[in-house]
């Protein structure tokens, strides 16, 4: 790599294993590109997958095993394949034999350093007594000093490649996308039996989303002989030329949850990287067919050891020659089929030793590469490729998801799923089910997918389908030598015998201490032989032995995609675009978008206490509350009495929980006989909303009371400071200001600006004179810069969050969730002047009760800092005998007031006596002291400026 | 996920509502004692069979519904109006 990335020193490579066309082949050679490899540059046909490319020019080494940095190669050449996983660009974790090549892509190796070609931590190898099972648990336990130090031996043994938080992310990679499907039959795996079933399904009058894992329809037809091809072929035009089937490929069904929700993953989209297809299914088809699995003995991970499925992949669809001269250790049709592709296209087939006569391989010796296979007996062969065709796993990871549990049958040496436990509505047909000739798959997919079609319909209707045959089949699952078991996590046969010596002899025991079964391949390879093994250890059968949980996801899924695209929405008052261009600092508070400050906080808050400004509230919560029952439902989720309040009066309110925490307050005022507008905090506009709801529509479905939320129906400006009657007055047509007509806490409604309809309500968070203005939300604007423009001369300003959350503690007036918290009862709250506990009912009166005959409770209160210059941070601790916590500060501000700090604080009941001295550690470390004052309002107690 | 029927809406997936738990009876305010106040608010029986619990199709009509479930096999027995009776 130090000899740059460019790749311009060496020549590109060339396709030195490229063999002539192939009649199924999957590329386009008259499209031909180059991407990078670890910086050289390789060429590929338009369908090749990155490793196939790399194979076409004879590379054989895709990566560094996960423990013992062992190269390897391919094995599958399918996603599965544990040894190709790569680093395409910024993007970890790309499975190089599936994901495509395209033109200049910077593909990688993974977790090699230095270089692919020499890898330090291949001295691992000489040092396996150090790795034994569960070295993980065993190692790196004692002295607990030196976790942090394991931790960082451990995160090199880490999977997974890099993505970087500070590279800019290409536009594709954040491109994730979700959608919602309800379509009658989803059929998962588009081979023979799934497209037969898709079809018949659709024929039938369904609709239809076939999903297939790879990238074209065809299944194992795909890379067959020239019967296979016409079949597939045919099937392909049948589902094209059917209406009703959507098709999506290089997709997967990730899980199956209630109701058939099904997970949809979908690769390979143009515009988007990955999409999310949340599938509610009438009618489940698993049709995922079988895997192939490995072979366990020694020197089965060398790069050149194939499974028979890899190397007709290899050859039949992109054209590639796996090795010159091979071996093959063949147990069924398909390892015979694979020797028969292998010979067609001129490689030496040395020697087929064929498992149904007793054949074996011992070992595989080779540098780096297979050199030389042991055969039963101790014969040697000289070779560069050994294929294996041992036997076959059925993924039946979505059926146990149904209900299904997989039976081990001995005669086909594979666990299969008992259906008969299966919910009506998923069905399974194909190899995951049993064997038979393509004509008996199609019979069984054709009728499965008629069978889903009638029960969309009709549940009741439900007929059961006919099973499958099965073949008899070689049970061999591994050789006389130890080797690997599950290649991405490097685990031997041997690791799996020293887990059961140690005590671990319950397969689910053996796979968490060894972690076999647990890396990318999620068991679909090498779950069968580790429960073949550990039955053969415990000296048990396998189906006593029993198969591990498989669980969703049935293949790996990005964060992103689950994710999803970022669509956050923010809310914005009338006047918000306003406040942008004049310089407001915005602040996203909950849901809303808002002014924090348009210069100094300060300044404003000077100009609220000896003049007048305006601040755009629209956020707070609103309800309209109609009907004959509405003072029986304020007393009920009010703490304070509601029964007496004239036509024209506000009220301020306090909400508590039935558990009496605070959750809400704010102001009610009754505009008419039957008619009442709610405002609540902002933040809990919508919570409180369904609080409301609530009560009315469980405990007190008779009452007559319609909520209805008008928080965005208007926009809502509050005008504070000495000189606000005198601005107001310029604008209201038909409201008499003055203090005798319209006193504090009163409500009127009349005509603003112009603006017919709109409440007026006097009252005062930030201590000064002041109203709240709510004006039907279409004239927000034009209200707010009448007020600024008829205001000139009295210096009106706005003002933002910062100077009313100053101008409020300054007044003492708590803000819920700041100075409460999810445990704050009401009178830990200052409320006590507040709640009427000789009220019949309301919400938190018993937890009220007990709170008030207890006493031991926290308070809140003023606290006034000895250095006034000191501005404690919140959430500052108060301590007492040097470190005993007693309470926090729960806000803190420099008061322009008073050129002094203010703070509330939460303290423990001993020291909430006014006058009672208090200290309060900084976050610095250093302690200053504290008074409690005798109000919780530090400017104006009396409350003289509000009453003006 | 499960798909709840609401009366007003038709068949909806759960993420459509909130799901506020067990229904469990308001003791009378006015002469529940600590213990049955604080069941009341925080002990429930999470049964394995047939419950009745509260939901609320947050994302659709808004009403709060009483539903019959299976907690084992998710069956829904029954869904209603809550306040429309049926409760304990
Ligand atoms: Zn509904």
């Amino acid at each position: 790599m130090s000899r740059g990335d460019g790749g311009t020193a060496v020549s590109p490579a060339v396709m030195s294993m490229r063999l002539p066309s192939q009649p199924g082949e999957v590329i386009d050679r008259h499209t031909r590109f180059t991407f990078r490899w670890n910086g050289r540059r390789y060429p590929a046909f338009d369908g090749d997958t990155i490793a196939s490319a790399l194979a076409a020019c004879g590379e054989r080494v895709f990566s560094r095993s996960f423990k013992y940095h062992r190269p390897r190669g391919l094995l599958t050449a399918s996603f599965l394949d544990p040894g190709c996983i790569v680093q395409v660009g910024d993007e970890p974790n790309v499975r190089a034999a599936h994901r495509l090549a395209e033109p200049g892509l910077d593909v990688r190796s993974q977790d090699t350093w230095p270089s692919l070609a020499f890898d330090v931590k291949a001295a691992n190898q000489l040092f396996t007594r150090f790795l034994p099972a569960g070295f993980y648990y065993k190692t790196f336990i004692r002295p607990h000093r030196l976790w942090p130090a394991y931790e960082r031996v451990l995160e090199r043994f880490a999977h997974g490649g890099s993505t970087s938080a500070h590279l800019p992310v290409p536009e594709r990679l954040r491109a994730y996308d979700k959608r919602h499907a309800n379509p009658d039959v989803v059929v998962a795996g588009g081979g023979p039996a799934g497209m037969a079933a898709a079809v018949a399904a659709a024929r039938a009058g369904a609709s239809v989303l076939l999903v297939e894992e790879e990238q074209a329809l065809g299944g194992h037809l795909r890379w067959g002989g020239a019967d296979e091809l016409a079949a597939m072929r045919e099937l392909q035009r049948r589902v094209e030329q059917t209406s009703g089937i959507e098709v999506l490929t290089d997709s997967v069904v990730l899980g199956r949850y209630d109701g058939n929700w099904l997970a949809v993953l979908q690769r390979g989209l143009p515009q988007v990287h990955e999409r999310l297809v949340k599938a509610r299914a009438k009618t489940l088809v698993v049709a995922a067919g079988l895997i192939e699995r490995p072979y366990v003995f020694a020197g089965n991970d060398l790069p050149g050891v194939l499974l028979s499925t890899a190397v007709r992949r290899l050859v039949n669809l992109h054209a590639v020659k796996p090795g010159e001269r091979a071996v093959i250790l063949s147990a069924n049709p398909e390892g015979d089929a694979a020797a028969a592709d292998l010979e067609r296209v001129g490689v030496t087939v040395a020697h087929v030793e064929d498992v149904r006569r007793g054949g074996d391989v011992v070992r595989v010796r080779g540098r780096g590469r297979v050199g030389e296979v042991q055969l039963r007996g101790g014969r040697r062969l000289e070779c560069d490729l050994l294929v294996t065709a041992t036997g076959w796993t059925a993924p039946v990871s979505l059926l146990t998801m149904a209900g299904a549990v997989p039976e081990y049958d001995p005669r086909a040496a594979r666990f299969r799923p008992d259906v008969s436990r299966l919910p009506g509505d998923v069905l399974a047909t194909g190899g995951i089910l049993g064997d038979g000739s393509l004509d008996e798959l199609l019979a069984h997919g054709e009728a499965t997918g008629h069978e889903a079609a009638r029960r969309a319909r009709d549940k009741a209707a439900a007929v059961p389908v006919p099973a499958l045959s099965v073949q008899p089949h070689p049970e061999c699952f591994h050789g006389p030598t130890h080797g690997f078991v599950d290649f991405s996590e490097d685990v031997s046969s041997n690791d799996l015998l020293t887990a059961v010596e140690e005590g671990y002899d319950s397969v689910e025991l053996v796979k968490r201490y060894t972690t076999a079964t647990m890396g990318p391949t999620q068991g679909k390879l090498e779950s069968v032989n580790v429960v073949a093994i550990v039955a053969e250890a415990t000296g048990r059968t396998i189906t006593q032995t029993g198969t591990t949980t498989w669980r969703p996801p049935y293949a790996p899924v990005t964060l992103g995609a689950l994710a999803g695209p970022v669509r956050e929405p923010v809310r914005r008052s009338p006047m918000q675009a306003w406040h942008e261009r004049h310089g407001a600092i915005p602040l996203v508070a909950g849901a809303w978008i808002r002014p924090d400050a348009y210069g100094d906080p300060a300044d404003e808050v000077r100009a609220v206490r000896e003049g007048v400004g305006i601040i755009d509230v629209t956020p707070i919560g609103k309800l309209d509350l109609r009907g004959p029952d509405v003072p029986k439902l304020l007393n009920l989720l009010y703490v304070n009495r509601w029964s007496k309040l004239d036509v024209g009066r506000v009220r301020y309110g306090v909400m508590c929980g039935e558990d009496g925490v605070v959750i809400d307050d704010g102001v009610t005022g009754r505009l008419g006989a039957e008619h009442y507008l709610m405002s609540t905090t902002s933040s809990g506009a919508a919570a409180v909303w369904e609080w409301v709801e609530s009560w009315l529509q469980t405990e007190h479905a008779d009452w007559q009371v319609h909520v209805t939320p008008v928080t965005t129906a208007y926009a809502s400006v509050n005008i504070a400071g000495p000189r606000s009657r005198q601005l107001l007055g310029r604008l209201v047509e038909d409201v008499d200001l003055s203090p005798d007509a319209f006193p504090y806490m009163h409500v009127r409604t009349g005509r603003v600006a112009g603006v017919d309809g709109c409440v007026v309500w006097r009252i005062g968070f930030t201590g000064e004179l002041s109203y709240e203005l709510h004006a039907p939300a279409s004239y927000g604007l034009h209200v707010w810069e009448s007020l600024l423009d008829r205001g000139q001369d009295l210096a009106v300003r706005p003002f933002g969050i910062e100077a009313q959350r100053i101008l409020r503690l300054e007044k003492g007036h708590l803000i819920v969730g700041q100075d409460t918290d999810g445990l704050t009862r009401a009178f830990s709250a200052g409320l006590d002047g507040l709640v009427k506990l000789d009220k019949d009912d309301f919400l938190g009166r018993p937890e009220l009760t007990w709170q008030a005959e207890n006493k031991g409770h926290a308070r809140l209160v003023g606290l006034r800092l000895a250095d006034g210059s000191v501005v404690p941070d919140e959430g500052s601790q108060l301590v007492a005998d040097g470190s005993r916590i007693c309470g926090r500060v729960t806000s803190s501000r420099h008061s322009p007031t008073l050129g002094r700090a203010v703070c509330l604080a939460q303290v423990t009941a001993s020291l909430a006596k006014p006058g009672t001295e208090v200290t309060v550690r900084l976050v610095d470390g250093r302690s200053v002291t504290a008074k409690v004052t005798e109000h919780l309002a530090q400017v104006d107690p009396e409350g003289e400026r509000l009453r003006a | 996920m499960i798909l709840l029927p609401c009366p007003w809406c038709g068949p909806r997936a759960a993420d459509e509502y909130a799901y506020l738990g067990e229904l469990t009876p308001r003791p009378d305010p006015q002469r529940a004692t600590r213990t049955e106040w604080r069941d009341y608010l925080y002990l429930r029986a999470n049964l394995a069979g047939w419950t009745t619990e509260r939901w609320y199709h947050r994302m659709g009509c808004r009403r709060y519904l009483t539903v019959q479930r299976h907690t084992v096999s998710n069956d829904v027995r029954s869904v209603a109006a809550a306040g429309s009776g049926g409760e304990p």
